[in-house]
């Protein structure tokens, strides 16, 4: 039969990626010195299934690879080896190592890393130290004298076969044997029941038979064998072969060979693996798009409101049908709807959660990230997780990782201190970085918090003046000076090691957090610590919007970047050039864009007396939008426009409003760009 | 002036292909209607900013968001208020590996009938850089010339390109017609 | 039809197993631990059970232990499917109840062959 077996590739890579996230888990949480028993079952379990599934597949560099992996933890498991550091270390390498294989195997590429052939070196002189009671090479020398030059003569072979008693409780049944030693060749069989008991002491689910078998054959002792392999170990079973063949001295000479079952040694593991690997399968198709794992639980609910949804459909549509309607089927008509609405509402909300992961998709990787870094700074930091199973979207979780891993980096780097320094402080040796999720509102909230010694302000203070982003006499709050490291502008190079300065600084984190229309705020004490406050909304799908007029227009502000709204007296307006204006607000100088100018349309209120100002957030700066009026709050569903359309600069989205006329959705940040407003602060200065 | 007949003489494919035409200007026009989506009337657009003329903005097509050009404007012919009859074509357009649904207005709809692939002419060569890649060809349908539009190539391309001396080409187009016809 | 349990954690041996067999005609009822196996082998009868040995929840051997012990499955073939060829856990298995093992890696037609082995 054939059977394509690439068709199962992409489901074993996607198990192998799995199996690796849990090794790896679980090799972060061990303690080397008293490995826990089901933690080295785990990470067993899945370098074991990983090698199953790669030589089954014929990904034999997998396959050659985690068998190292294989033995050294077999031999832990079974406490003939004790644990090591250098183990671990070497396993979680490993685990990077077969990450990127599996992934040059999903993109059919050849896999090519020093790191290979470095690991295995030291996984074969980990195995090789302490090995002395394996006596497998006496087995095989054995093994070698035992069947030599049997092969292709006609022999006849009578086998006494003496099965245990207990051998039809295994679910093996002789005239199956018997069978497939028909295949072999003629088989005569006789039943020996000499040893059948009396009938009263008969077990019935016994076997008391013996038989003797006379085959006649070309094949070897070895392939006969292989017919009793699974039974040989409780059988006594007694081989003789008379050779048919003219030359006479052969067959005295063989014919008395015999071979007691019971200590013939196993076939050597190696040949069995060379006459058993399948042949090369050429690797699926690389993964288009993301697939996502939902589970049944999800998509019963989901079932089970369209199943109501038809319901409520079944009903009106017979309201519908009726010629007229009287006062009794407009009541039920408009219950119908009413349900239709919540049922609409519920359905929303039940599809939106097949996107929704756990956090811990995220967070998994920061054991190792914290452990890795910790080691190369020389600090000691203990990692908490909490709030692992909050959910949130798939697609906002993908973006929301690498910012994350930037503060965190950030805190190891700057945040937390040496032991020394720490002790000195009076403060716990090991430091602590916190993860922290949960949900607030229609939002999720993550926390990166760390006890270290927070943001130096004096530091930070001076920066900004080199870089100009303030200037010498400006009063500014403790809090306030943190923010600027969010600014656009002001990198810390200096001050970075280059852990945390990889060209990326808080600016970048802070845009990335926004466009997802997320906030990020800045909690920083002296000596205590810091607290990085991300604030998400659920899924990227839906907004929480403020819809607002201009002219005859209606456009969607994400509500998340709105400070305030309010009308600004002529006084506080500052004009600078034709194009460009500032409102006072407060102590602040704020640019102010006019949507209707930059949208190229007509709006009511030209001036910005006439109309309302809405300060936004954009990139960290205090920006005033001009509209007309402000409408309703609401939910909106984003749809995109580049569909069928084109990216639109200033606008990030439409959606569908109740009336099922399309609003645009205003990009604040493609809006400033477009009004050529490049650092409102300058404007302020 | 007789090189337009020989042209069409090069054109020996057999099948034939189904052309939903619309009248724009008294022009008739046609399209694979295999690329018709559906056919709507005019509704009121939500305006995309910083748009070139012709798109007219775009409307919610059963949670789609459409958007909606203006052949006559893209043509650089007059434009007309829009009435009741003004038609929404609705079409699919091939851009590259993907599609994009757009809507043409166009003044009305006119018929839809089979097109012999022999019986389509190229478009006459006017030796200048006008790119008129965007017409097939051009054929007679009941004793009236249709010009018969690629739709991937008139909606496919970034911004559409301005194609204001078209109104000229096709009076060109008129011109040369009978005596093609005569011949 | 003869019935089969295929018994993985490995979500791509299951299939391809699976796969196999159904192929080649058999009723397949797969289970990814030996908890969920049991389970299974107690609602349907079963002609034959092939099971993983290194599972989480339940283990392979476990689950054949508890096989045994139920009468419907007294005299069922239970096939093993391990990758450790060793003496150990053959011997481990068969004292457990094992009919006998497949090798892995092995190949979609060794599988079929063994499986017509111990179903006759």
């Amino acid at each position: 039969m054939e059977i394509d077996l690439s068709q199962f590739s992409q489901v074993f890579f996607e198990e192998s990626l799995e199996g690796l996230e849990s090794m790896e888990s679980e090799l972060l949480k061990l303690d080397v010195n008293e490995p826990d028993d089901e933690s080295i079952n785990t990470i067993f379990r899945a370098a074991h299934s990983i090698k199953g599934g790669s030589a089954t597949f014929g990904f034999s560099q997998v396959a050659d690879y985690t068998h190292l992996l294989e033995t050294l933890l077999d031999e832990i498991r079974d406490g003939r080896r004790q644990m090591t550091s250098d183990h671990q270390d070497m396993l979680l390498l490993s685990v990077d190592l077969l990450r990127n294989m599996i992934d040059a195997l999903m993109r059919k590429v050849d896999f090519e890393d020093p790191l290979l052939a470095e690991l295995e070196r030291r996984f074969t002189a980990a195995l090789a130290v302490n090995n002395a009671n394996d006596d497998s090479h006496d087995e095989n020398t054995v093994e070698a004298t035992s069947n030599e030059d049997d092969a292709n003569q006609m022999a006849t072979w009578t086998i006494d076969f003496q099965p245990g008693i207990d051998i039809l409780r295994c679910g093996n049944d002789p005239s199956l044997m018997f069978n497939e030693l028909r295949l072999l060749g003629n088989l005569d069989v006789k039943i020996v029941d000499s040893t059948l008991p009396d009938f009263s002491d008969m077990d019935p689910e016994a076997c008391y038979l013996n038989w003797q078998l006379t085959l006649v054959t070309e094949q070897t002792l070895e392939q006969i064998k292989e017919v009793f392999e699974w039974v040989e170990d409780e059988c006594t079973i007694n081989y003789h072969k008379k050779v048919h063949s003219p030359q006479a001295d052969q067959a005295s000479a063989s014919e008395n060979q015999e071979t007691t079952q019971s200590d013939t040694p196993q076939q050597s593991p190696g040949t069995e693996l060379t006459t058993t690997k399948p042949k090369a399968v050429t690797p699926a198709k690389t993964p288009e798009g993301g697939s996502i794992r939902v589970s049944i639980e999800k998509i019963d609910i989901l079932i089970n409101m369209v199943g109501e949804l038809v319901i409520t459909q079944a009903m009106l549509g017979q309201i519908g049908q009726q010629d007229s309607i009287d006062e009794e089927s407009l009541l039920s008509m408009k219950q119908g709807l009413e349900q239709l609405a919540s049922h609409t509402r519920d359905l929303q909300e039940s599809v939106m959660q097949i996107r929704m992961l756990p956090i811990s998709f995220a967070f998994n990787r920061f054991p190792r990230l914290v452990r890795d870094i910790g080691q190369q700074l020389g600090k000691k930091v203990e990692l908490i997780l909490k709030g692992e199973e909050t959910e949130l979207d798939k697609t906002v979780m993908e973006k929301i990782v690498d910012p994350m891993v930037h503060l965190v980096r950030n805190s190891l780097d700057h945040g937390l201190e040496t032991p020394e320094v720490r002790v000195s402080k009076g403060k716990e040796e090991v430091g602590s970085i916190t993860l922290n999720a949960f949900h607030q509102g229609g939002n999720i909230i993550i926390e990166i918090i760390d006890d270290g010694a927070g943001l130096d302000t004096e530091l930070i203070r001076k920066k900004a003046l080199e870089k100009g982003l303030i200037s010498e006499d400006e009063e500014l709050s403790e809090d306030a000076i943190n923010q600027l490291i969010f600014k656009a502008g002001f990198s810390t190079a200096e001050a970075v090691s280059d852990l945390s300065g990889r060209g990326v600084g808080m600016d970048v984190v802070r845009r990335n957090i926004h466009e997802l229309n997320g906030t990020i705020e800045l909690k920083s004490t002296k000596d205590k610590g810091s607290r990085f406050t991300i604030r998400l909304p659920l899924t990227l799908a839906i907004l929480d919007g403020q819809l607002v007029r201009v002219g005859k227009h209606t456009y969607v502000v994400p509500l998340v970047s709105i400070h305030e709204s309010l009308q600004v007296e002529e006084q506080r307006i500052n004009r600078i050039s034709e194009s460009h204006e500032l409102i006072r607000l407060r102590d602040e100088y704020l640019p102010v864009i006019k949507v209707f100018q930059e949208f190229g349309h007509d709006a009511d209120s030209h001036e910005i007396r006439d109309g309302l100002v809405m300060v936004v957030d954009s990139n960290n700066e205090k920006i005033g939008l001009l509209v007309d009026e402000l409408l309703s709050q609401q939910q909106v569903v984003i749809k995109s426009l580049e569909d069928n359309y084109y990216k639109v600069p200033g606008v990030s989205g439409a959606t569908i409003l109740g009336d099922g006329t399309v609003a645009l959705i205003i990009d604040i940040f493609g809006l400033v760009n477009l009004a050529g407003i490049t650092n409102a602060s300058e404007h302020a200065a | 002036m007789t090189q337009i007949t020989q042209q069409e003489q090069a054109n020996t494919d057999e099948t034939s292909q189904q052309y939903l035409t619309f009248i724009m200007a008294s022009e008739e026009y046609g399209v694979d209607i295999l690329s018709v989506q559906e056919i709507r009337g005019w509704e009121a657009t939500t305006i995309i900013p910083n748009s070139p003329s012709h798109v007219k903005g775009v409307i919610n097509l059963r949670g789609t968001i459409v958007p909606i050009i203006d052949l006559r404007q893209r043509f650089g012919i007059e434009t007309l208020e829009y009435g009741a009859t003004t038609v929404v074509i609705v079409v699919k357009v091939a851009i590259s590996s993907d599609h994009k649904i757009i809507g043409i207005v166009v003044d009305a709809v006119s018929d839809v009938f089979s097109v012999n692939n022999t019986d389509v002419r190229s478009a006459p060569d006017f030796g200048d850089d006008t790119d008129l890649g965007f017409i097939k060809g051009l054929t007679n349908a009941q004793e009236k010339m249709v010009i018969l539009l690629d739709i991937n190539k008139l909606l496919g391309s970034e911004i559409l390109p301005e194609a204001s001396q078209l109104s000229n080409l096709i009076n060109n187009i008129d011109a040369q017609q009978p005596k093609a016809v005569n011949e | 039809m003869k019935k089969i349990l295929a018994v993985d954690d490995s979500a791509s041996m299951r299939q391809m197993v699976g796969f196999t067999l159904k192929t080649a005609g058999f009723d397949v009822t797969e289970a990814c631990d030996g908890d969920e196996a049991l389970k299974a082998a107690q609602i349907g009868e079963f002609d034959l059970v092939i099971s993983d040995v290194n599972m989480p929840v339940m283990d392979g051997l476990t689950l054949i232990r508890n096989l045994r012990t139920l009468p419907a499955y007294k005299f069922t073939p239970l096939l093993m499917l391990t990758t450790e060829s060793g003496i150990d856990k053959k011997h481990e298995g068969r004292s457990a109840g094992a009919t006998g093992w497949i090798v892995k890696p092995f190949n979609p037609d060794q599988l079929l062959a063994t499986v017509r082995k111990v179903l006759g």
